[in-house]
């Protein structure tokens, strides 16, 4: 079975590290944070200004002056810090903020990202990911394997405006978790139930398969 | 003490005129300076360059002005939330450069501090880089960005005193105390405005320096774009 968009979170939560500040991009990365696991403290920062965001808040608790940067009401929590925008991205481009996890429209086998622009159609623009991808260490993307018309978003090369170069460290689909290594992506896990040709099918890209795939853990 | 109070938002605009660049603080439509936006939305000026991150909704914020095509161009980073916009943008009418966000705050910070360009890793090999200068630092590549400055800078704060000092709540701090140091006469409106003195000078954001004209704003709406909550167990 594939994964729904809660259990690619869940999966990508497995990779969070204790005593560390991790950005949430919006969409399936948002939810990483209802996945933490038992043991690990974490620090989400959101770069409209926030160290230390929390759940949503109750309702009838909303605050417009408390937002994350999808625009939606949070909370902060014990220890939270507010900043303004140069301070939020010097924290991003100083690498103080360790993990980032965002969303793709595609991903190349070389670690390119393109999440922010289709000519002619959508041109919504970059918000904070090009800062974010052009410096975090660590950069895992969030996203299903394939687009609404069934095509790889798992690229040799991508097609769209990118949003940054050999930055991708590791893809989180619904079928597959992939690293991206000098020769290309690398058949990390299944999604359990799917098999390794059904993933290959899906990918444009090569895969670089090395013995049996284990299941994802979820 | 320099005085930076003025009666209202009408004084606060003296001076505002077609073709300028004027920079709007917030983020979505948090922490936006909803009174100068109305008025400046009323008057007979147009061609404006507006520098914001957001655009605002097709009914307010920055939106007011989209609508009734006052703007001629936009620098922005991300511009989604705003039907009008982006059919003005595709049909050619509104011209829009779209930065990245950390690029755009640190460009309004630079001109702030005197700081004529910078170089950064945002943005390299992409569409954005195009035309500007290259440079290895560390092994890695970096653009060169230019400071941004403004005719007017439009800001709002939570709270301020007489002497235009301003405290900032939330995270509807964001751009306003970086677009605060860029603008050439920055216009600083407020929940609450209180006498010089009042405020802890410790507790201070944005000091008054960066500040030319404050007022008391009023009739705040604070608009919330999504409104997310949980539900009690």
């Amino acid at each position: 079975m594939a994964l729904d968009k809660n259990q690619i979170a869940q999966r990508i939560a497995q990779e969070l590290e204790h005593n560390t500040y991790v950005n949430l991009g919006i969409g399936i990365p948002t939810l990483v944070a209802n996945y933490i696991p038992k043991g690990i403290d974490i620090e989400f920062q959101s770069e409209n200004g926030v160290l230390g965001m929390g759940p949503f808040p109750f309702e009838g608790d909303e605050d417009p002056d408390l937002i994350n940067a999808g625009k939606q009401t949070i909370t902060t929590l014990d220890g939270a810090a507010l900043f303004d925008s140069a301070t939020s991205f010097a924290m991003i481009r100083g690498q103080h903020v360790q993990l980032t996890v965002l969303g793709a429209m595609e991903v190349s086998e070389n670690g390119d990202i393109a999440n922010w622009k289709i000519p002619g159609k959508m041109v919504k623009g970059m918000g904070g990911a090009m800062d974010l991808v052009a410096s975090a260490d660590n950069i895992i993307v969030a996203m299903m394997h394939t687009n609404r018309s069934g095509e790889s978003k798992i690229l040799k090369q991508c097609t769209l405006p990118i949003t940054g170069i050999n930055c991708v460290k590791k893809v989180v689909t619904n079928l597959a978790v992939l690293e991206v290594t000098e020769k290309g992506f690398k058949l990390l896990e299944r999604a359990p139930g799917v098999s390794v040709d059904k993933i290959k099918n899906a990918t444009e890209a090569k895969l670089i398969i090395e013995g049996e795939v284990p299941e994802m853990n979820i | 003490m320099v005085k930076k109070i003025v009666e209202n938002v009408e004084h606060a605009l003296k001076g505002v005129e077609s073709n300028m660049t004027f920079m709007f603080g917030g983020f979505g439509l948090s922490g936006i300076p909803e009174n100068a936006i109305v008025s400046l939305s009323k008057k007979e000026i147009f061609g404006l360059t507006c520098i914001s991150n957001n655009a605002g909704v097709d009914d307010f914020g920055l939106g007011l002005l989209l609508k009734r095509k006052q703007v001629k161009k936009m620098i922005s980073s991300y511009v989604g939330e705003n039907a009008e916009f982006e059919r003005q943008m595709l049909s050619g009418e509104l011209e829009v450069d779209l930065i990245p966000q950390g690029s755009l705050a640190e460009r309004c910070r630079a001109a702030g501090a005197g700081i004529p360009a910078f170089f950064t890793p945002a943005g390299y090999g992409t569409e954005v880089a195009k035309g500007k200068e290259v440079r290895k630092y560390n092994g890695k590549p970096h653009i060169l960005e230019t400071a941004l400055t403004a005719d007017f800078a439009f800001v709002k704060a939570w709270k301020g005193d007489t002497a235009g000092n301003l405290i900032f709540k939330g995270t509807a701090r964001n751009f306003n105390p970086l677009m605060a140091m860029a603008g050439r006469i920055t216009v600083a409106e407020v929940e609450e405005l209180v006498p010089a003195g009042e405020l802890d000078p410790n507790q201070i954001h944005t000091p008054g320096i960066f500040v030319q004209r404050i007022f008391q704003g009023n009739k705040y709406e604070k608009r919330i774009e999504q409104r997310t909550v949980r539900t009690k167990k």
